[in-house]
């Protein structure tokens, strides 16, 4: 049938959304807005959050993470600059009354889980070694890009740990650990390798403010659900869940971050405040010596949001000629489908050719006693007539 | 045919799916075909099975360089060509599919994930580029598929031939290998999703919601990648890509214990439109038991019938044509509802199906026994069995038996592999021929091996998981099967390629085996190094200060009554005291 094709002019109309576009975009618009915007001296932001338990009645840190990487995910961050490791399998653990969903509050009001989640380390590879290698970047060359932080010096990025901790260590699926002292020191290495601009770290742990206190890099923020000698305490159980659905300190960050929009101005002195004495139990804690900047000049959007550069032009681009490919010489032989099993084939079939090796020690040193006895029964002169 | 869509002042192309031409280049073929086949199952459940094929007529070999993708996802396309990949296969399976209740599935596929990949003849390091390949897959599926390495890949000597078109079949360039323990869940579905053409926004794909499709009694997703003939005179190759998915809803999880399925029930969402790259948008509803309508009912009708053989059987089936603007109705959405009436009627029982189970007691030793049955009253068929063990279950392979009716059978070929520890996992091949009407077992014996404190799982107790055997084999077919294998043909007849007229290839999956190894208890370096240090604090150290400290006799120090009467003493010049 004949094809019709043709090319219509919409630059015109694109034109008018275009201008509003830009509008937009300069309607941060006031002195001191613009200011802001750019003195955060971020191009990227990258956020890696941690899941460190394993076995179903530790459900609530797995409904903790998937929480965080939902705010995150929202207020812009793709799923390309997020590493999501999860310990263990809550949405479809056989345990788990309704498949797929992991609540977070209970009379299963929010499914965090949701229908567009990408985990990128899963179950047994949430490791020390692990983590500590997508930190520094130190991963082997195989891995794929998803699974990869690369983060450059002009990146913001929030990591977020949640799990079972103690004074100076952070549980890892109950068979290893992570201390203070090493995390400080991946996070040296990251300053030193250059992989990061600014970095907000928030553990939700039991007495998780030790976990901060080695730090000794430059522009760290950090944040705990509690100080040392302090349990963080769970929320609330779900009765036909059976387990607790999340920790009290990420709950009320949850609550927080839901009256977070991509555009909103709120800083990091409103973060501060997120579940005091009365809600948590426990003290909060944060830590803002390392940190250049004030606090309260930091927006909550300069980790969790993701800043997007928008550059409009209104040049045309001319596309080069499409490569050729080399038009096949018709193939005159002809394919077939093979025969599955083919059963006289697979009788008759020779067994594989094994790669030759040299002779082993063993034979070698039993040929030579062969060939001793040999000559010593018979007498040397047959020597000559063999070789 | 150009469609032009007007919304807000927008004019939007359409292009035809099928032919798409390039200025100066060669007409390329690209086709897209979806469809979906519902069938009721004896015991109340239903079996949905999707099934999305995309053809792109195009070279991937011969180093050409292919830039220009469109219905093709790039993220395979880039895979296929930088590693040489002549076919894969890789499935995604939730449950274990019970075939004397179901009969046999379209594509069958064994619980957890299994990957095999036949390479390019051009391939010098197969197994280095198995790794890397396995590695990409990896962050392409978001599954743990980079703890697939040498110890749990095999290299099938007879098994697994390749279901696409080529003429070598060197089994030097075939890698197989399993993760029974590899979990499903929605993150494995939403890139699946990504890859079809029209994503989850129209046609069929937009039922795959999550939140139904985990809360049933078997899931499997796979993709397949091989290449096809392009025609009946199959001088050219395309790339075919199936992405299938298989799903038997519970009757009690999902429809309350009520005999009454809907598309709305299964998938909580109904259909609106098909894909508009699709060129045939199709959903088959199995009524071969329903002939005249008596056990089920159907609405809302549908004149189409269609017939085939699948599965050496002739099933005949009701055909809803999505690109008909017709099939829709006045309310522009199809639910499909079939209600039950009578629950009368045996299911036909499948020729062939295996068990597997573990034998023994103890944690040193133990017996693997697997069984096939061949349900044919009066035939018998060769069977090709593949058993891929790993290290630490030592199999002593000198007490492997094989029995018919009692009696032993001898197979007519066995390739073994023995395991190296710590490298390579057993590998068994056996062609036995099953006796009609009968039970054959196999049994090997086997011993535990103690694995390295580090070897362990972070949750050891649950056991170690040995994967499915796999069992394939050309079984008698009661009708006459369609060798002609480019006739237009529904998509679900088509998947394995029929070279005779009287059997059909089908491949059986047996149970996975959960196996408790000597857990020694973690605790108990933590033991001894306590115990170790406070003997030494207590014993040497002891004995270190008794020999190494001086003594000073010391007075104790005065009351305060002496210690002012000291003062005073001082002052007056005598001495203390």
């Amino acid at each position: 049938p004949p094809i019709v094709l043709f090319y219509v002019e919409f630059e015109r109309k694109c034109r008018s959304h275009v201008s509003l576009l830009c509008c937009h975009a300069s309607c941060f618009g006031d002195e001191d807005n613009a200011g802001q915007f750019f003195s955060s001296g971020h191009t990227n932001n990258w956020a890696v959050l941690v899941c460190t338990s394993r076995f179903w009645f530790n459900y609530r840190h797995v409904a903790n993470t998937l929480s965080v990487y939902r705010s995150v995910k929202r207020l812009g961050i793709p799923d390309s600059h997020i590493v999501l490791m999860l310990a263990d399998d809550m949405a479809c653990n056989h345990r788990n009354p309704k498949p797929a969903t992991v609540f977070s509050h209970k009379n299963m009001e929010l499914n965090v889980y949701g229908d567009d989640v990408e985990v990128d380390y899963r179950g047994y590879e949430v490791t020390v070694e692990n983590f500590l290698r997508v930190l520094t970047g130190r991963l082997p060359p195989s891995t794929p890009r998803s699974k990869r932080l690369l983060s450059d010096d002009r990146s913001n990025i929030l990591i977020y740990l949640t799990g079972h901790g103690g004074n100076g260590f952070l549980k890892f699926q109950d068979s290893e650990e992570i201390s203070n002292v090493e995390l400080a020191d991946a996070f040296e290495q990251m300053w030193q390798k250059r992989r990061y601009n600014e970095l907000l770290f928030i553990i939700d742990t039991c007495q998780g403010a030790s976990m901060y206190e080695r730090f000794y890099s430059p522009n760290l923020m950090a944040l705990a659900s509690s100080q040392v000698g302090e349990d963080s305490l769970s929320h609330q159980p779900d009765l036909a869940i059976g387990v607790h659905l999340m920790d009290r300190y990420t709950f009320y960050l949850l609550e927080f971050l839901e009256d977070i929009h991509p555009a909103s101005k709120t800083n990091m002195n409103d973060l501060f405040k997120v579940c005091p004495k009365s809600q948590c139990v426990s003290t909060p804690g944060h830590r803002t010596d390392l940190f250049l900047r004030d606090p309260g000049s930091v927006l909550i959007t300069d980790f969790f949001g993701s800043v997007r550069k928008v550059e409009i032009t209104m040049e045309t681009i001319n596309l080069t000629d499409p490569i050729n490919p080399v038009n096949g010489e018709l193939q005159i032989r002809k394919y077939s489908y093979v025969d599955q099993l083919p059963v006289s084939e697979i009788i008759h079939q020779k067994p594989k050719q094994k790669d030759w090796h040299p002779p082993d020690g063993f034979i070698l040193g039993l040929w030579t006693l062969i060939l001793l006895v040999f000559f010593k029964l018979y007498g040397m002169k047959h020597l000559k007539h063999i070789f | 045919f150009v469609f032009i869509m007007r919304c807000n002042f927008r004019i939007v192309l359409f292009l035809p799916p099928g032919l798409y031409k390039t200025p100066g280049r060669k007409m390329q073929i690209w086709l897209f075909y979806e469809e979906l086949v519902i069938r009721p199952l004896h015991s109340g459940d239903i079996y949905a099975s999707f099934q999305f094929r995309t053809v792109w007529e195009t070279d991937f070999m011969r180093g050409n360089k292919v830039s220009h993708y469109r219905l093709f996802p790039k993220s395979l396309g880039q895979v296929i060509s930088k590693f040489s990949v002549r076919e894969l296969h890789i499935s995604f399976t939730q449950g274990y599919w019970r075939t004397m209740q179901w009969g046999q599935p379209f594509q069958p596929s064994p619980p957890g994930a299994e990957l095999w990949v036949w390479f390019q003849d051009s391939v010098t390091d197969v197994d280095g580029t198995w790794k890397e390949l396995t590695n990409v897959l990896s962050g392409i599926f978001c599954a743990s598929l980079n703890f697939i390495d040498s110890t749990n890949t095999v290299q099938p000597s007879a098994s697994f031939k390749p279901l696409g078109i080529g003429n070598e079949t060197d089994h030097r360039f075939l890698r197989y290998a399993t993760l029974p323990r590899e979990i499903v869940c929605t993150e494995n579905l939403t890139p699946w999703k990504k890859l079809l053409p029209c994503g989850s926004k129209a046609g069929l794909a937009v039922l795959l919601k999550s939140e139904k499709l985990f809360h049933s009694s078997f899931h499997s997703q796979a993709v397949h990648i091989r290449p096809v003939c392009q025609d009946w005179q199959c001088k050219t190759t395309s790339w075919e890509l199936r992405q299938t998915l298989n799903v038997v809803f519970d009757l009690h999880n999902s429809a309350q214990g009520k005999r009454e399925w809907s598309l709305f029930k299964m998938f909580s969402r109904t259909l609106t439109e098909a894909c508009p790259l699709a060129s045939s948008s199709k959903i088959y509803i199995d009524i071969t038991d329903n002939p005249q309508g008596e056990q089920f009912e159907v609405s809302p009708a549908t004149p189409l019938l269609s017939q085939a053989v699948v599965l050496g059987d002739r099933r005949t089936f009701s055909v809803y044509d999505l690109t008909q603007q017709i099939t829709f109705g006045t309310v522009r959405s199809l639910n499909l509802l079939i209600r039950w009436k009578s629950s009368e009627g045996d299911m036909l029982r499948p020729l062939l199906h295996a068990e597997r189970y573990v034998a023994g007691y103890g944690l040193q030793t133990g017996e693997i026994h697997t069984l096939m049955y061949n349900n044919h009253p009066y035939r018998s068929f060769p069977v090709l069995l593949l058993d891929s063990v790993p290290w630490y279950l030592r199999l002593y392979i000198h007490t492997l038996t094989v029995t018919s009716k009692g009696k032993d059978n001898k197979p007519s070929y066995i390739h073994y592999q023995p395991s190296k520890d710590r490298l390579r996992p057993h590998l068994l091949e056996m062609l036995v021929q099953l006796p009609p009407n009968s039970v054959t077992e196999v049994t090997v014996q086997f011993e535990r091996a103690l694995l390295k404190w580090t070897e362990y799982t972070p949750d050891p107790n649950h056991g170690f998981y040995v994967g499915s055997s796999v069992i394939s084999s050309l079984v008698p077919s009661i009708v006459a099967m369609d060798t002609n294998s480019t006739r237009e043909r529904p998509l679900f007849s088509s998947f394995f390629p029929c070279k005779e007229e009287s059997s059909y290839f089908v491949r059986v999956y047996t149970e996975p085996l959960l196996v408790n190894l000597p857990t020694p208890d973690f605790s108990m370096p933590y033991n001894v190094i306590c115990l170790t240090c406070t003997v030494v604090a207590v014993g040497y150290g002891s004995l270190y200060n008794l020999l190494t400290r001086s003594f000073q006799i010391e007075e104790p120090s005065p009351g305060l009554a002496k210690r002012i009467a000291n003062i005073i003493r001082k002052m007056r010049g005598v001495p203390p005291l």
